[in-house]
């Protein structure tokens, strides 16, 4: 529900806009310079290398999940898509983003083992 | 949440449903409101400096023998299935044989529908490589599996017909939701069948290609790439090699018009093919080059144009027992909406990409 307090039409109403994804390159407008390198880098970075975009893609739509970026996961389920991924490669690079994060979380237990240990009897 | 629709059972014929009418099709696809400039296809060519599309002659007469199939494909642009009954009659068979003898059209497309299902399919093939032509089988792969219908792997061989199957994944997920339930294990199956008799591999002269098409509302991935993983994924689980892959657009028309409908995908979809329209694509899209027969004998610029009953227009030739080979060859293509999902991204045609070098 949007705050009473707001003026109407007030853009930051919602904060996440599905248009924002296609006008994305209107960045640009100021700071121009960088904008166009970042783009630039980015289109690189996702071309066929060592690395294939089919595998690139995948790997977007897995570090989309981490950052939890509804943009990313909106772009790279559709590029993974078009470049001839089926829902099960989907799933299970979602899955290794869950998996890394799950185990991120639970290696700090050997922190917590130890000072537990330490104090424990 | 979305759930994916299952596989439909009978064709939209059947079931009576008002998007089986070719009419109704283009009239949905007109009704989609395009960003200006691009509106219709024609103004896209006209744009691009490419107005009017014509022929370049005819390299290929693309029989279509019916609409007989043993499959209810989900994206299918025949609305074919085990409920259609139109099926080539032997007169206008010899017709087509006639005007193959009279012209060195150098290759024959054979397709349906299941075309091996035709009571034409042999005559047709024996025939025209008795004329020394090329012969290619669209081939569903799963007729080759069915009762009254495992001879076909030998025949094709026999004959030397090229295949050209479908097979929208090299995994069984996407290619059962879009074909039906078990298609992928059968059409694996059907695939070592081919492989065995020498299909896909070298020396043989049996050419075996693979068709592959978007499961969804997205466009198809690079051919060169797909092609690649396609031969890794498939000789490592199942041991299968074949010749070359084509990645093909799915048209907005017939069953898959119906599914982008059903699901709210269509606006975004042609607007997609819009956006993504390519000149450099259209110098190779299949009208062409290619001349499609209908089961009747009725012409038209391409199997799309077909299934939307845009015949020949311009003044060229309507029928086979017209035909006339100069004034098709160079004939004016019958364009509309539809169209844009020939030249969208690297093109797609029969034969794949079109834009490709």
């Amino acid at each position: 529900m949007s705050d009473p307090n707001r003026p109407r039409n007030d853009p930051m109403d919602s904060y996440y806009d599905p248009k924002h994804l296609h006008e994305f390159a209107n960045i640009g407008e100021h700071a121009s310079e960088l904008s166009a390198k970042f783009f630039d880098y980015y289109g690189s970075v996702f071309a066929d290398g060592a690395l294939s975009s089919r595998e690139k893609a995948l790997m977007g739509l897995a570090v989309a999940h981490a950052v939890q970026c509804p943009y990313c996961i909106d772009a790279y389920t559709r590029a993974s898509l078009e470049k001839g991924c089926d829902p099960e490669m989907l799933t299970e690079a979602v899955h290794v983003a869950t998996a890394i994060r799950g185990g991120a979380s639970l290696v700090h237990g050997m922190q917590m083992k130890d000072v537990a240990d330490k104090l424990g009897m | 949440m979305t759930t994916p629709l299952a596989a439909p059972k009978t064709s939209m014929l059947w079931r009576r449903s008002a998007l089986a009418s070719a009419g109704a099709q283009l009239e949905l696809l007109d009704g989609v409101q395009l960003d200006a400039g691009r509106s219709t296809f024609d103004a896209a060519l006209g744009g691009a400096g490419l107005e009017p599309l014509t022929a370049a002659g005819i390299d290929v007469l693309q029989l279509n023998l019916g609409r007989v199939c043993n499959q209810v494909c989900m994206h299918c642009h025949v609305d074919a299935g085990p409920d259609r009954r139109e099926d080539m009659d032997a007169e206008t068979a010899e017709l087509a044989l006639e005007v193959l003898a009279r012209t060195d059209i150098p290759t024959v497309d054979i397709t349906g529908g299941a075309p091996e299902m035709s009571a034409q399919f042999d005559r047709l093939v024996t025939g025209a490589r008795a004329l020394g032509r090329h012969v290619m089988d669209r081939c569903n792969l799963t007729i080759l599996l069915a009762k009254g219908f495992e001879h076909y792997p030998e025949f094709l061989a026999e004959n030397q017909v090229e295949v050209v199957c479908s097979l929208p994944h090299h995994r069984a997920l996407s290619t059962d939701r879009q074909r039906g339930d078990g298609v992928y294990a059968r059409s694996i199956e059907a695939l070592q069948r081919l492989n065995a008799l020498g299909y896909g591999k070298p020396g043989t002269g049996l050419r075996l290609v693979i068709v592959t098409n978007p499961v969804g509302a997205f466009l198809p991935a690079g051919q060169d790439s797909l092609e690649a993983e396609w031969k890794v994924e498939l000789e490592r689980h199942h041991g299968i090699v074949f010749n070359a892959l084509y990645s093909i657009t799915n048209m907005p028309i017939s069953r898959y018009l119906e599914w982008l409908e059903s699901r709210g995908n269509l606006d975004a979809y042609l607007q997609r093919l819009v956006n993504a329209f390519n000149p450099g694509a259209v110098a190779g899209v299949m009208c062409r080059s290619t001349l499609s027969v209908d089961w009747r004998g009725y012409l038209y610029d391409c199997d799309f144009n077909q299934m939307l009953e845009l015949g020949t227009g311009h003044g060229a030739p309507r029928h086979l027992r017209d035909f006339d080979l100069d004034a098709l060859a160079s004939r004016r293509v019958v364009t509309a909406r539809h169209c844009f999902g020939c030249t969208a991204g690297a093109g797609s045609s029969c034969g794949g990409e079109t834009a490709g070098g």
